[in-house]
């Protein structure tokens, strides 16, 4: 047995419900690297994971540490053998300092604590790794950034020799993510292993010393360092190869769509959420919307669909007021908006395709009757988009929330271009879906763009942005930091102004 | 060397169709059984007393027919609180609506005690919705408008709706002539709805059967049907689709606490033709059982409804064997709880992990 093993998985299975997770799975990850599992979303990542964290049981496999077979029966038996993981929402206690989340649960901490001592001791794990946050300060006061530091040093308070960090670059900016892939390689080179979730290639590129990638919960290969080509990665990833688009615009940008004038609007906690957001999305161009999320993204796409009251400014649709309209009256104007939540928002989950379908036809039935549902007209409907957008469903009765996110999303999309909308405000359209669909929406969003309709794109992956859009608006803290031509623009420009780095008149074209 | 095997319970999407039949007839069948066994432990013999019941329910013309009559108000009443619940709205004030439903229908009777059938009879019908749809109404708006809970406040209605027409049965409208009895006089021939045949079962049937051909062509076929579902399964989606919510909060309890109120009306024009204390046992409650019970389906309610009514008059029937009339709340009670129970094995099917061998001693 070679000395610097660590860990090995071997055919390790897991079903829910019947649908594997993960069938025969094998992993083995040695101290001193950096080992990056990739898939996609659904390739069975997450659930290996959490097997070797002790949260989930296998139905069938071994997990091996250090030669010898052991089962975990809690979490806690993981921890005591050395294996951490940094879930992706973070399991902290808002109201608690960092130390007390740090020595939370830990099983050397004493019955009466020295805190002193503690947080000297945190403060040299700090130092040591790069890990910057104040021991003393309390977590809901901490950024995102912050706080995953809190829950890796949680992890180093332990000694854990194999830290799991499920897609930890989600929720940080370029700079961060940079810092982050630091602390790691620091981690690797004191003899720990690393291991990392994650469905972004670039990433890969940046830290990986190895790369198991997962496909369909199985082993699709694994890769050395060195024969590392993102065109092969993503090939082992889906299974076959990708063209490269051409996205250049095929016509001139038109007349202002939307306008967004000094709007200010409140968040769900009532405080500010936008402040004085002024934006123009023109027919025929796509504005991204780059900058981390919770920055006044989904306050913006609300007020612009009329689901929040602005407190000051004015929305402008086509050069009309409609400030302060109703969702309907807004959706009767053009505008489309493809939520975040699409399950439970943009789609009803309990009903089923052709009922979703006509969500939005009821309020405007203005035309034809206004009582009875066509039911044979929206089976017809349903029947055709469901083939033109090669939507994968067991019935077109059966409820959506059965369908894949990818299928959902393409239903959904179906939906709103069918009503041939002047503007889509597009929040996160591709999060959470697999490279084929991501592929199918950004395509779809091209061809509406090219078709003469104006496009609002949120997201939170900057190459999407650049891929996408023909603008790039930045928010932080509910403000514009600027508006750049995309062309023109580089991610550390963008990156520096998602940290809130100085607006200057310039920026805004 | 041991072998572990495991039982897991794992989740099916989409139930086998006949399990969906299936569970809830052996689930009532338990209900049964385990009623049995109280009976039994009360020194009664189970078998006996079920066929006492049987036979009251179902064993003459008579026992058919009072069975139907109180298949009425259980009906109305039941696709009553069955429209809120399509919205998600726990109205479980029927018991309220049904009152002041009766209220009113009360007050146009005594008050145009001369008008023909022909128009007494429609305003009833109206006055019986209109009671019901208020009392509704009284926790609509605060829920509309100020989100307050309408569990709470359809509960509390209940006996601020008994209490106030008890006040009108114990004074102003009792009846001089009627011995100090808490009654109000009897209402005129033309207040009263037709019997079909020699039976007690009057024309309020029709009004149940109507009601239920309603909801169904409303919840099938209509926009608004489909509306009322949507905000049902997410308002979320219902704001975005641009539905008002607010205002269809508020018509969908009118329309439940209005056919409540018409339960009232046809317990009175068909059966009791005067407000008495008591005219419901309870019906607004056993409602909610019957509504759930049929998956809020109308046509799932009517035979739920009518089996409902034969558990009544079986109850009637077996009080004469000397057992409480509560046998029957007990056994409505069991019935609920064994079918919503039995509900894990339609979505949940229960596995048996083979076994697989485990190192000793690891």
């Amino acid at each position: 047995m070679p000395e610097n093993i660590r860990v090995e998985m071997k055919s390790i299975s897991k079903s829910f419900a019947g649908n594997p997770a993960n069938d025969r799975v094998n992993l083995t990850v040695r101290s001193g690297e950096v080992h990056v599992i990739l898939g996609e979303n659904g390739a069975g990542k997450s659930t290996l994971m959490n097997i070797l964290a002790g949260i989930y049981r296998p139905d069938a496999g071994e997990i091996s540490i250090n030669g010898t077979p052991t089962v975990f029966s809690s979490p806690r038996d993981a921890i005591g053998a050395g294996i951490g993981m940094v879930h992706q929402h973070f399991r902290l206690v808002p109201s608690l300092s960092v130390t007390e989340n740090i020595i939370l649960g830990s099983e050397q901490t004493p019955f009466f604590l020295r805190l002193p001592q503690i947080e000297t001791k945190i403060r040299q794990l700090s130092a040591r790794y790069g890990l910057q946050v104040d021991p003393a300060a309390k977590v809901h006061q901490l950024s995102i950034g912050e706080q995953q530091r809190v829950e890796i040093l949680k992890l180093l308070y332990r000694d854990s020799r194999l830290l799991i960090l499920d897609e930890p670059t989600a929720v940080l900016t370029p700079q961060e993510v940079d810092e982050l892939f630091a602390t790691l390689r620091q981690m690797a080179a004191s003899n720990r292993a690393v291991l990392i979730i994650t469905h972004k290639m670039r990433e890969v590129m940046a830290v990986a010393d190895r790369v198991t990638v997962l496909r369909n919960g199985r082993n699709a290969a694994e890769i050395t360092r060195e024969h590392i080509s993102e065109a092969e990665l993503a090939r082992l990833m889906v299974g076959k190869d990708f063209s490269v688009r051409d996205i250049r615009p095929k016509r001139e940008k038109g007349e202002p769509v939307l306008e967004l004038r000094n709007i200010n609007a409140d968040s769900d906690k009532g405080l500010l959420g936008l402040r004085n957001v002024s934006l123009t999305v023109h027919a025929g161009e796509i504005l991204g919307i780059a900058g981390v999320a919770g920055n006044g993204q989904r306050e913006m796409c609300e007020v612009i669909a009329g689901l929040r009251r602005p407190t000051a400014g004015n929305l402008l649709i086509d050069g009309k007021d409609y400030t302060g309209r109703s969702p309907k009256e807004i959706l009767r104007a053009g505008v489309s908006y493809i939520p975040e939540d699409r399950l439970g928002t943009g789609l009803v989950p309990n009903l089923g395709a052709i009922d979703n379908i006509i969500l939005k036809e009821t309020p405007a039935a203005g035309r034809q009757n206004t009582v009875l549902i066509d039911y044979a007209g929206a089976k017809a409907k349903t029947e055709d988009l469901v083939r033109r957008y090669r939507i994968k469903t067991r019935s077109l009765t059966s409820p959506v929330k059965l369908m894949s996110g990818g299928n959902l999303q393409r239903l959904l999309l179906a939906r709103e271009i069918a009503a041939a909308p002047k503007l889509i405000v597009a929040a996160y359209p591709v999060r959470g879906l697999d490279i084929e669909a991501t592929d199918t929406v950004r395509n779809l969003l091209l061809e509406q763009r090219d078709n003469g309709t104006a496009v609002l794109l949120v997201s939170e992956d900057l190459d999407e942005i650049f891929q996408l859009t023909d603008r790039i608006a930045v928010l932080y803290n509910g403000a514009i930091q600027g508006i750049l031509a995309t062309a023109a623009a580089t991610a550390e420009e963008i990156g520096l102004l998602m940290l809130g780095a100085n607006t200057t008149e310039e920026n805004i074209i | 060397m041991r072998i572990a095997h495991r039982w897991k319970l794992t989740k099916t999407l989409d139930p086998h169709p006949v399990s969906l039949w299936f569970i809830p007839v052996i689930s009532i069948l338990l209900a049964f059984a385990v009623g049995g066994i109280f009976l039994a432990a009360t020194g009664h013999n189970p078998v006996r007393i079920y066929g006492v019941m049987l036979n009251g329910a179902f064993g003459s013309v008579y026992g058919v027919s009072e069975t139907l009559v109180k298949t009425i108000p259980l009906l109305l009443t039941s696709l009553g609180v069955s429209v809120a619940f399509r919205m998600k709205l726990w109205n479980i004030g029927a018991e309220g609506q049904f009152y002041l439903g009766a209220f009113a229908t009360t007050w146009v009777a005594l008050t145009f005690p001369d008008l023909p059938a022909a128009v007494l009879l429609p305003a009833m019908t109206v006055a019986g919705f209109v009671g019901g749809a208020f009392a509704a109404l009284l926790a609509a708006i605060p829920r509309a408008y100020l989100a307050v809970n309408e569990t709470i406040t359809t509960l509390m209605l209940n006996y601020i709706a008994i209490y106030w027409v008890n006040y009108f049965i114990y004074g102003p409208w009792r009846d001089p002539a009627g011995r100090n009895f808490p009654l109000t006089k009897i209402f005129s021939d033309a207040a009263a709805l037709p019997s079909l045949g020699g039976t007690r079962v009057h024309y309020g049937l029709f009004y149940g059967l109507a009601a239920a051909a309603l909801l169904f062509f409303l919840f099938r076929y209509t926009k608004w049907g489909y509306t009322v579902r949507v905000i049902g399964e997410s308002n979320a989606a219902a704001r975005y689709a641009g539905f008002n919510i607010t205002r269809n909060i508020i018509a969908v309890l009118l329309l439940s606490g209005g056919l409540s109120g018409i339960a009232g009306m046809a317990e009175l024009a068909g059966v009791a033709h005067r407000l008495q204390p008591g005219l419901s046992p309870g019906y607004g409650y056993t409602a909610i059982i019957i509504a759930w019970l049929a998956r809020l389906n109308p046509c799932l309610i009517i035979v739920t409804a009518f089996l409902f009514g034969a558990l009544q008059i079986g109850g009637y029937a077996i009080q004469t064997s000397g057992l409480p009339s509560a046998t029957v709340t007990m056994l409505q009670g069991l019935v609920l709880f064994f079918v919503l129970a039995g509900e894990i094995f339609t979505y949940y099917r229960l596995e048996l992990i083979p076994g697989k061998e485990v190192a000793a001693g690891e």
